[in-house]
């Protein structure tokens, strides 16, 4: 079960930036642990992580194996017009984790 | 009053600190970074297993469809203080209980046969324990504890495994000193369960005691042992007093 904690601001004025934190619960497996029985844990982690403000693509990150459990994210978007944020996770293993925020602007 | 004050007098008010006696808790031998990343519900990974006891709470267990809420309630109102008051005398069990114990009892009686999975059962915990955060750790007044509590204190005293070390030998003669490049601190169970860094995940008093038996290469007591909470006793006592800061984040 994936969760994550999305903190930002509920109302922006227009042309301020803001602050954007992100937290995904997910083990990110490194594929280079060894497991109780012996056998090599399969790698585990999430590739990717998008952050969208109105279909506009604000952020992405490339996550490798040595990001550490639960990875958390700290970006400043600029506020244009009141819509929503859309945030994306894809990782191995089919992990896909989507959350939608709404942002008003005044 | 702005938002910003408001959220730094509650930091202000269940703030982790130096007792008057000279009591510390973990959160002060801690690096400013990690000190930040438990003071900042945003950046405390912790507060992932919050959300989810959260939502456990209120969801239906077994065929009788009861759940935590069924009985107990809002949980703000109805755990608030509980964790500071436990390992607590169970009466139907007949023995003192920690929180993780109490949780997987109540659990049982919904749905016997079935226990929680790990994780269900840490974000419980979380979720519960996180309701007394920033209350002082309150052990009961119960005679029937006494003698547990006595056999804990006797236990942390105790020297074991291939390295002959008792817990008080580092937590109370040696706390504040270095163990390697670590700060060994004294030992207050303030913010279980934790969220600790080399773990990479949240885990119990129970789990923290045991890394240190095993750290001493001594054979660790059964999951089940009596023995745990009796630990857990004299640790509640000795702390008392000293808030709680459930979830708390440890290097």
């Amino acid at each position: 079960m994936a969760r994550s904690l999305i903190t930002l601001p509920e109302r922006v004025t227009r042309g301020q930036s803001f602050t954007v934190r992100t937290l995904l619960q997910h083990p990110m497996e490194s594929g280079f642990r060894v497991g109780a029985d012996g056998r090599v844990l399969p790698r585990d982690i999430v590739r990717r992580f998008r952050c969208l403000y109105d279909g506009e693509l604000v952020v992405e990150v490339e996550l490798f194996p040595a990001v550490a459990a639960n990875p958390f994210f700290e970006f400043s978007v600029r506020a244009v017009d009141s819509g929503t944020l859309l945030f994306e996770w894809e990782g191995d293993q089919g992990f896909r984790h989507r959350e939608q925020r709404a942002l008003s602007v005044a | 009053m702005k938002p910003a004050s408001i959220l730094l007098l509650a930091a202000v008010l269940w703030a982790p600190g130096v007792h008057a006696d000279g009591r510390r808790s973990g959160f002060e031998y801690m690096g400013a970074a990690t000190q930040a990343m438990q003071r900042d519900d945003s950046l405390n990974p912790g507060m992932l297993w919050v959300l989810q006891g959260e939502q456990l709470w209120s969801r239906p267990l077994g065929d009788a469809g009861g759940s935590c809420a069924g009985c107990h309630g809002a949980a703000p109102q109805s755990m608030r203080g509980v964790a500071a008051r436990y390992p607590a005398f169970d009466a139907a069990l007949g023995r003192p209980v920690d929180l993780p114990q109490r949780i997987a009892a109540c659990h049982q009686r919904l749905r016997p046969g079935a226990p929680p999975d790990a994780e269900a059962a840490l974000a419980l915990q979380a979720y519960v324990a996180h309701q007394s955060r920033g209350l002082p750790i309150a052990p009961p007044d119960d005679a029937r504890l006494q003698a547990p509590r006595e056999r804990g204190r006797a236990l942390w005293g105790q020297r074991i495994g291939q390295l002959d070390l008792a817990c008080s030998d580092c937590h109370d003669a040696l706390a504040g000193r270095r163990l390697g490049g670590s700060p060994v601190p004294q030992g207050h169970p303030t913010g279980y369960p934790i969220y600790r860094l080399e773990w990479q995940g949240l885990g119990t008093l129970q789990r923290r005691l045991r890394a240190c038996v095993v750290g001493v290469r001594a054979e660790p007591f059964a999951a089940d042992a009596p023995q745990w909470v009796e630990l857990e006793l004299h640790l509640a006592w000795r702390a008392r007093g000293m808030p709680l800061e459930t979830p708390a984040v440890r290097p």
